[in-house]
């Protein structure tokens, strides 16, 4: 039988894009090299965390999964940055490692148009420029009209410890032996990336007493829009703080050239904000320590992860390593750390849409296409889902802008910039980010979703009730008046809130020192505390939020000046040689995309507008 | 002066001061029929493919040597036609030959001609450049006869833009170069040439680097904030980097105001009663019979332009009619400019007739000149003092025009008033255009609202909106503005990482 979508990967990216082809209509194939495997998490035991706790929110607002399962399996919540301003807040769950992926097979289990599958893909077949059938190590044949890989880290793996390297994926699994070798042979080029995991610590060999605790929110938060929380606040666990010390360094310097990547024994680029504990001593030589974590995997096993300590150092190395910390000085390592190198694809050859350009229908989503981290997978599965499913449907491609989601960032810089380390989303990352805030995901994001029916109806609806009645309480606060009767006074007076004159109520809140509590002492509003939080934020902040605006329709004008997708860049004269190269190869769908292009400056810019001007004029 | 006595040699019964605008105007002329022809005979598309001419040398001032450069691929061809050192057409790059420039066998100026080959040349194309040495009529003359041969007069900038599109100099090189092709004098095109050669690059980019590094902490701040031993910036840590950092910048932005005295000169207005002698006085400074000096009040009706040059800068002098109270209509729309011009100029020089008491109209102008930047000048101190008024008598300058006493006195003043003797001395490291200086003051003010915004408590991470776009509007005058720059510093700088 033929499939519509075939997803190859039971991973974060594989499990949303299977899900949301299905939900989509398309009759949908997952297949993965392992049923018990499905949404893994082989490296930290968290979901979220700064910039992707609002990947997380996107996803769920999009009709993804990944805010709902997180919400459902984890011990512990925390609201990073609740200090600072609002647009940089996200949410972190410390997601169970055994529950997360049983409550995802579930879901997945109970979408309807999806089937699972084991199986090993060791090759596609492509006919006419179109992917037409994947082929399985068993030679079975499956055919497809549109084929999603979301491979992870296991193409061509190999696992470094030391000087061992061992070919295989994480926790021992067999790799993808052929499947990049394939690709190649289709015009990919591939590159070779290295990530890595620290050591799992045995709980009961932990002196806890010596370490500080890191406990989790008082209030309670989802993920997820469409249901309440339900965990104890008081039942999360507690992760613990703590450092490496001089013992620790001189140890680390004194076997240097055993560790994998400073013995030469590793080829992969591993990503900077990922370093491994050499790399953080030997570059930052001065610094007296450096901070790690301890965090339990899974309240249904004993092991502890100790981030912040990944290596590739030979096992014995490493016991003297975590020995040296306080705290964990008889401590029983139940997994070493270790790097992993993998094949990637580059990212420049796929489109916005995450469909390649080498090969119609077949999308790319997650580690192979460069990136890291559980959250930007589980983004571009859902986005290569919703993709291969409107394509499918002869629809409008879906591609968010960089002003719509930190999606729509991670994408762009993905097909833009391209990546040769591992590809993190940072809050710096995204130039717009007070609009792109955790709190009005939903806003954002479900009008759009609800026009491409990645969500349901009654999804929709009720954020649609919500942004009604935010935009009736603005109204409100800039039509109603605080009158200065003598009640009124007295009131504000035992408020210590200097009122001169009849303000409306819009400019009160305005004041740093008044927030909508406080108004609603002088005028009644009815409106929950989400509304409350979007009011105060869009009033407050208004001056900027408008400068950003004027900057996104700066941006948003670019983006309209569309070039044809088969201009030809080595007619125009004057184009710079490396501008036209990488025009070339990137093919960049508007201005805007062609202005982001490192290599391409300001001066090859006008010099292709001034040319599509002419071209279209001609045309007219 | 030796630049003088050159001209001199050529032009002996000359004055010393061209009209420069008579000269530009002929240019501008022969440009616009070259325009007209190029519009009827150029397709646009073979613009990059022309070979172009123009005098290279400012028209506008005097000057001994005028240079007539060439570039493109028939630059060679088209200078061997009319050059008479038959070598020249073979000779190596780079070599400079002595010969005529021709017209129908009959030499047109005794020149020496450089000869510059693709690819290191300022255009990167093939470069001829003419030394003339017979002042503008001959230069405008050759000009032509390169056209008359085939090579078509550059558009302005043109030159640059080549040198630009060719990949040869970056966008503020060549916004330096096109303020170098305005500068008007020596002074002008030493601060042109520091645009060039990068000190204000250099001073921008230590601004941005102090800037960005606050731009990384907060990023640091924000996307690890569990990381408790890196340095958490707060409002009170901020504020007096902040305050570092625009004083830099506001000093900067001062010294390139000077930047434009340099480029475009001083104006200097001189006003006075009728028949105070302020007319000999201009001329005098301008050594020249320019404006037209009778004994009838009333006859300097016109605005008379003439410039001199003090310490290398440009003096615009301006001649205002006599300021008084008239029926006489035609010199009321005199007295009407005057006071216009009163207002652009950057110092007023008021004359006074030592030999006569205060009048009416005198006390009239010292209250006009009150508010503004001033000296008076006490003319025809050869005669006896009947001048009342000893508090004026303490400041002014004292002097006449006919012994040609006190014009020294009057020259230093204004050198003082304006710090010229300290320009030869300075490096020049300024903003040398408007863009550039806007987007300073852009720059200037957006550091300054982060200032306001720490003192009402704004959330870091919004008021360090501001401050990423000063970041960048100072990135834009030095043409470097990426993002991605500051993703760099943050793994540079700070130990990060799970």
């Amino acid at each position: 039988m033929k499939y519509d979508v075939i997803v190859v990967g039971g991973g974060h990216a594989g499990c949303e894009a299977a899900h949301i082809a299905a939900f989509m209509g398309q009759n949908t194939l997952l297949i993965t090299m392992n049923i018990n495997n499905i949404a893994d998490m082989p490296c930290n035991p968290s979901i979220g965390g700064t910039a992707k706790g609002i990947i997380v929110r996107e996803i769920d607002a999009l009709g993804g999964l990944m805010g709902k399962i997180a919400d459902q399996s984890h011990f512990q919540m925390k609201m990073l940055n609740s200090a600072k301003g609002p647009a940089v807040r996200s949410l972190r769950a410390q997601a169970d490692k055994i529950t997360y992926p049983k409550n995802m097979l579930k879901a997945l289990k109970k979408t309807k148009n999806l089937e699972i599958k084991e199986g090993i893909v060791e090759n596609i077949i492509v006919c006419d420029g179109r992917i037409q059938k994947i082929i399985l190590s068993d030679q079975t044949e499956i055919e497809t009209k549109s084929l999603i890989l979301t491979t992870g880290t296991y193409l061509k793996s190999n696992i470094l410890i030391g000087s061992e390297n061992t070919e295989g994926g994480p926790h021992g699994e067999k790799r993808s032996n052929h499947l990049s070798d394939n690709l190649a042979k289709l015009g990919f080029k591939i590159q070779r990336l290295k990530t890595g995991t620290p050591q799992r610590i045995q709980k009961d060999s932990i002196n806890f007493s010596l370490l500080k605790e890191e406990l989790g929110e008082n209030k309670s938060y989802t993920f997820g829009w469409d249901e309440k929380p339900n965990y104890k606040i008081e039942d999360q666990q507690k992760c613990y703080l703590l450092y490496t010390n001089e013992e620790t360094k001189k140890i680390i310097l004194d076997n240097l050239d055993k560790s994998a990547m400073y013995g030469g024994y590793a080829s992969g680029i591993g990503p900077r904000y990922c370093p491994s504990i050499e790399d953080k001593i030997v570059r930052f030589k001065d610094k007296e320590r450096h901070q790690l974590f301890l965090e339990p995997e899974s309240l249904f096993y004993d092991e502890w992860y100790l981030q912040g300590f990944s290596t590739s150092m030979p096992r014995d190395v490493q016991e003297k390593m975590v020995h040296s910390l306080k705290g964990l000085e008889h401590a029983k390592i139940t997994k070493y750390a270790y790097a992993i190198e993998y094949d990637a694809i580059d990212p420049l050859q796929i489109k916005p849409t995450l469909e390649s350009k080498l090969v119609e229908n077949l999308y790319t989503a997650g580690q192979i296409n460069g990136t890291s981290g559980y959250e930007e997978a589980a983004g571009q599965g859902l986005i290569a889902g919703i993709n291969a499913s409107l394509k499918l449907q002869q629809k409008e491609p879906f591609i968010l802008k960089r002003s719509d989601a930190y999606i729509g960032v991670l994408i762009d810089d993905l097909v833009t910039k391209g990546t040769n380390e591992p590809y993190r989303m940072l809050t710096s990352r995204a130039e717009y980010r007070l609009l792109l805030r955790h709190d009005n995901a939903d806003l954002r994001l479900r009008p759009l979703a609800w026009k491409i029916k990645s969500i349901t109806k009654e999804q929709y609806e009720r954020t649609k009730q919500k942004q009604d009645q935010i935009n009736d309480i603005i109204s409100i606060l800039k039509e109603k008046k605080l009158k200065l009767t003598a009640e009124n006074q007295k009131k504000l007076a035992s408020e210590k809130i200097e009122v001169n004159a009849s303000k409306t109520f819009y400019e009160l809140l305005k004041r740093p020192d008044i927030n909508l509590n406080k108004i609603e002492e002088f005028c009644p509003i009815i409106c929950n505390e989400e509304m409350k939080e979007q009011v105060e934020i869009e009033v407050k902040y208004e001056g900027y939020i408008n400068k950003m605006n004027r900057d996104i329709e700066k941006m948003l004008k670019l983006e309209e000046k569309l070039i044809p997708e088969n201009i030809d860049y080595d007619k125009i004269k004057n184009l710079a040689s490396e501008a036209k190269q990488k025009l070339n190869k990137i093919r960049p769908l508007s201005i805007g995309q062609a202005s982001r292009i490192s290599g391409v400056n300001p001066a090859d810019i006008s010099i292709l507008a001034i040319y599509l001007k002419k071209e279209y004029a001609k045309n007219e | 002066m030796l630049k003088d006595s050159f001209f001199a040699i050529f032009f002996p019964s000359s004055k010393i001061i061209v009209n420069k605008y008579a000269i530009i105007k002929k240019i501008a002329k022969l440009i616009e029929i070259n325009y007209n022809k190029k519009t009827n005979f150029t397709k646009e598309s073979d613009n990059m493919n022309d070979t172009i001419c123009a005098i290279s040398t400012n028209t506008g001032n005097n000057g001994a040597i005028s240079i007539v450069r060439i570039s493109g691929p028939e630059a060679i061809a088209i200078t061997s036609k009319i050059f008479t050192n038959l070598k020249f057409a073979t000779a190596e790059s780079h070599t400079i030959h002595y010969g005529y420039i021709k017209w129908k066998e009959e030499p047109v100026d005794e020149v020496l001609v450089m000869k510059m080959l693709a690819p290191k040349t300022y255009t990167t194309e093939d470069i001829v450049e003419i030394n003339c040495h017979g002042g503008m009529i001959s230069t405008q003359k050759i000009l032509e006869i390169l056209i008359l041969n085939g090579a078509r007069i550059a558009e302005p900038g043109e030159f640059t833009k080549r040198a630009f599109l060719n990949g040869r100099i970056n966008l503020l090189e060549a916004e330096a170069v096109s303020d170098m092709i305005e500068a008007k004098t020596d002074h002008a095109r030493s601060l042109a040439m520091n645009g060039i050669s990068g000190k204000i690059t250099k001073l921008i980019q230590n601004l941005r680097e102090e800037i960005v590094n606050i731009l990384t902490n907060i990023e640091v701040n924000i996307d690890y904030p569990e990381y408790e031993d890196e340095l958490v910036i707060t409002h009170e840590n901020i504020l007096p980097r902040i305050k570092n950092i625009t004083k830099k910048l506001e000093k900067i932005i001062e010294e390139s105001q000077n930047g434009k005295i340099i480029k475009e000169g001083i104006n200097i207005a001189f006003i006075g009663r009728p028949n105070v002698g302020k007319s000999s006085l201009l001329n005098a400074f301008l050594e020249e019979e320019k404006a037209i000096v009778t004994d009838v009040s009333g006859t300097t009706r016109d605005i008379v332009e003439g410039s001199i040059s003090l310490n290398g800068i440009l003096v615009n002098l301006i001649d205002t009619a006599g300021i008084r109270d008239t029926e006489d209509i035609v010199e009321k729309i005199g007295v009407q400019k005057s006071k216009e011009m009163l207002e652009t100029a950057d110092i007023i020089i008021l004359v006074l007739n030592y030999n006569e008491p205060l009048q009416k109209e005198d006390y009239e102008l010292l209250e006009i000149i009150n508010s503004k930047p001033h000296i008076i000048f006490l003319n025809k101190n050869d005669l006896p003092k009947k001048i009342n008024c000893d508090k004026i008598l303490s400041n002014a300058v004292l002097g006449n025009t006919i012994e040609l006493t006190g014009l020294d006195k009057l020259k230093d003043e204004i050198k003082n008033r304006f710090h010229l003797n300290e320009f030869e001395t300075k490096d020049f490291t300024y903003l040398s255009n408007i863009r550039q200086l806007t987007l300073a003051k852009q720059a200037l003010q957006n550091l300054k609202s982060v200032e306001v915004q720490i003192n009402i408590n704004t959330p870091i991470d919004l008021l360090e909106m501001d401050l990423k776009t000063a970041w960048n509007q100072l990135g834009l005058i030095i043409g470097e503005s990426y993002e991605e720059e500051l993703v760099d510093n943050l793994f540079q700088k700070f130990c990060l990482g799970k």
